[in-house]
Order: structure tokens, then sequence, then C-alpha cells
């Protein structure tokens, strides 16, 4: 690094604003995803689970937030990270904006990425930056009963019926392409990675895969070859799915400003 | 000042679960005076829950009515809130009121797949008691209850559903 000791500082900050973005985004596109099944799950006891599941990661969410809002330093809080931005400004995988479609669906997305943010928590658990260690081992307390859950339905639906394990296959068909993008890693994680404040994604990949082959084949299911897979998530190129998620989740702060409960 | 503000907050019950006080729970971390203020640092039970704010609202009422003018709130998020938090009063307590206090800690949150199971919560942590007739051959029906700290059981003796605040 070079330059100026105030401009080397202000970059250094730009880059973990950036980060906890990613973080923050992530939890709360999964979150308003799993919200809307609210009143629409197969079951009631899912309902439920949905709306607890959906409601961690919001207050994950505001924590990431509320201190990429701090470190900012430009006013802006965890409201307003999550309503006035538009989808070019979110920096949430893109695994995590895909439509709910069936149950399956949003069993496999969420199963994929409760298995990543096990990982991903318990190294940032060990982060260098205090608040980012604090919120990490909260959280991961948190996701550890996500993923017991969504890999007990990943396992129930795979190896349950012949309709339940062929909606589960097809859901892991369509959502594999998403998955690379979870162990992709750009100019902000090496930064954040040799500064001792985030992990290497690559790191996490071997982990995850031993996991999903073991999940995998108790559920019967078949491990996709690893083809062509999407990015740009975390740098802001979304499909137009997050601009009807965020239409949704933002029109009431952007229609009535300062609207209070 | 200190001892006093603890006996005062040691009846502020919890708002999703009020059987128990804030206190029970473990919620409240630490009290201080300071120079300015009465210091009262909180934690979160879980990041996302709703009562977190309404337990602000009820500490700092607790306290004015005590005539403490003066209140500040402070966050603590590390450690992280565990259910071994829960003191024994607090337990009991829960119990008498139809929920089953967590069976045991489960460690640092690493979830362990075992290739044998499917993964029920009570093959994890060995079996879960009744709170309405103490059998222990009761049934998980969700790994999510009414609020995100319990899960959901039935009682496969007395047949009666009942909520289970999960090892945390």
């Amino acid at each position: 690094m070079t330059g100026h000791p105030e401009a080397r500082a202000k970059r250094a900050s730009k880059g973990r604003v950036e980060y906890l973005l990613r973080l923050g985004d992530n939890a709360l596109v999964l979150a308003q995803r799993s919200a809307a099944w609210v009143a629409h799950a197969p079951v009631m006891e899912e309902d439920v689970a949905l709306a607890n599941v959906a409601l961690d990661l919001f207050g994950q969410a505001k924590l990431w937030l509320e201190y990429a809002g701090k470190l900012e330093n430009g006013g802006r809080d965890a409201d307003a990270l999550a309503f006035h931005r538009d989808s070019g400004d979110f920096r949430n995988l893109l695994l995590v904006e895909r439509p709910n479609g069936n149950f399956a669906d949003t069993i496999v997305r969420g199963y994929f990425y409760d298995a990543w943010a096990n990982l991903a928590l318990h190294a940032l658990a060990r982060s260098s930056d205090e608040h980012v260690a604090a919120i990490a081992a909260k959280s991961a307390k948190e996701t550890a009963y996500h993923l017991h859950r969504s890999e007990d339905w990943l396992i129930r639906l795979g190896d349950g019926t012949e309709l339940s394990h062929d909606r589960a296959q097809h859901a892991v068909d369509e959502l594999w392409r998403f998955t690379g993008e979870m162990f992709l890693g750009d100019d902000v994680d090496a930064e954040m990675t040799s500064a001792g404040i985030g992990f290497d994604p690559a790191s996490l990949r071997e982990a995850w895969l031993e996991r999903i082959g073991i999940a995998f084949a108790n559920a019967a299911l078949a491990q996709p070859a690893d083809d062509w897979m999407q990015r740009g998530g975390k740098q802001g190129h979304h499909s137009e799915a997050l601009s009807y998620l965020l239409a949704e989740m933002q029109v009431l702060p952007r229609t009535y400003t300062g609207a209070q409960w | 000042m200190v001892a006093q503000a603890w006996e005062w907050l040691d009846t502020v019950p919890d708002p999703e679960l009020p059987s128990v006080t804030i206190t029970d729970l473990g919620i409240v971390r630490d009290i201080r005076e300071e120079a300015d203020a009465l210091v009262v640092a909180l934690t979160p039970t879980y990041s996302g829950c709703p009562a977190t704010a309404v337990i602000e609202e009820d500490v700092t009422r607790a306290l004015h009515e005590h005539g403490v003018k003066n209140v500040r709130i402070e966050h603590r998020l590390a450690p992280a809130w565990t259910t071994d938090w829960i003191t024994p009063r607090g337990r009991e307590r829960l119990k008498e009121h139809g929920i089953a206090p967590p069976a045991a800690d489960i460690g640092d949150g690493i979830v362990i797949l075992s290739p044998s199971t499917s993964l029920g919560i009570n093959e994890v942590e060995g079996p879960i008691q009744c709170p309405h007739c103490g059998s222990p051959t009761t049934t998980e029906l969700s790994h999510f209850g009414s609020t995100p700290c319990k899960a959901l059981y039935r009682c496969e003796i007395c047949r009666e559903p009942f909520d289970y605040v999960k090892p945390h």
C-alpha cells in the first residue's frame, strides 16, 4: 500500500464497509425471501420455522448494516442502507436472491447458504475486528439451527416420495450454478483476508463440498457437475429477481419517508 | 445503588416469556454507576428477537419508577448469550409454566453431520422431558416454535404439546 496515511485509512475503511455490506445484504435478502413464505408454507410448523429463520436473518442483517453505516460515517443507519439503496448497490450473493419457487427450491437455496454461512461465520468469529467477531459468533449460533433444519429437510425431500425427490433434484440442478460465487474471492476479499478481518472464500470450498456430499448421499440426490458458475452479485451485478424483491421490501419507507410504527 | 438496581430488575418480566424475569434469563450482563447515569448492559437472546427493544424500555421504566433519573442502556454482543446463563430459578419457573428448559449446551454451535441419522434435535441431545407430566418420551414437531428461542414438542404419554427452550 502506498500514499498518504489518511488516504490509506480511508481506502481500508471503504473495503471494510464493502465487506460488511456483503455480509449484511446476504442475510437481508434471504430474510426477505424466507418471510415471503409466511401464510404460504405447506404446513403450519414450517410457516413458523420460515418466519423464525427470517427473523434471525433480519437481526443479523441489522447488526452488519449498522456497523457498515457506522464505519462509512456518512449518516446512514441500518434502515437507510436496507431501504434506500437500489439493486446495483446491493452486494449479496446471487444465490440468495433466487426466487422462492416451490418448497424444495426454497429448502435447497437455504441449505446451500446455511452450509456456507456456518463455515463463513466460524471463520469470521476469529476476525481481528472485535465487532465483526462478536456479530459472527452470535450469528453462528443461530445459523447452526438453520442448517440443522434445512439439512434435515433436504434429506427428507430427497429421500422422500418420487415427487419430492424429483423436485429436490431439480432445485439442486437449477441452483448449483449459483454456488460457485460463494468461493470466488476478489480484491475486497484479499484485502480483508490480509488484514485478518475476513477469510479467503476459496478456503471454505472443500469443507462445504464435503458436507454437501454427505447430505446428498443421505438424500439420494446427485451432485451436479461443476460447469459454468454465475458471478457478480458481490460486485453489484444482479438479476431482475432482486429488483422485484427490493420493490416490495422498500415501497413503504420510500413512499412514506420517515414513517414510524 | 448497583445492588439495589439488580434487585429492581430482578422483578422485570421477559416480554415473551413472562413467567421468568430478565435476570432469570441472563439478559442483564452488568450494572454500573457512571458520573452521568446508571448504565445497564443488556445482551440480546437472538439477534432478531423483537423483545429486545421492549426489554430496553421496561428496564428504563422500572429504574425511573424507583427514582433513577438517568439510565443508559448499553448493548453487549460478546460473549454471545447462551441458555447456560438461565438461572436455576429461571429453569424451575419455565417448567412450572409448561415450557421445557434447555437440556444441554450445544458448544460453539458447529453442527456435526452424522451420516447415520436424519438429525432430529432429540437425537443430538438426548430426551427432552415433558414439563406437564415429566415423561421423557417426547417428539419434536418443529425445530422452531412460537418464538426464535423455542422449538415445538409433543409428549407421547400425556399427548400435550409444549414449547422447549432450545440450547443456544
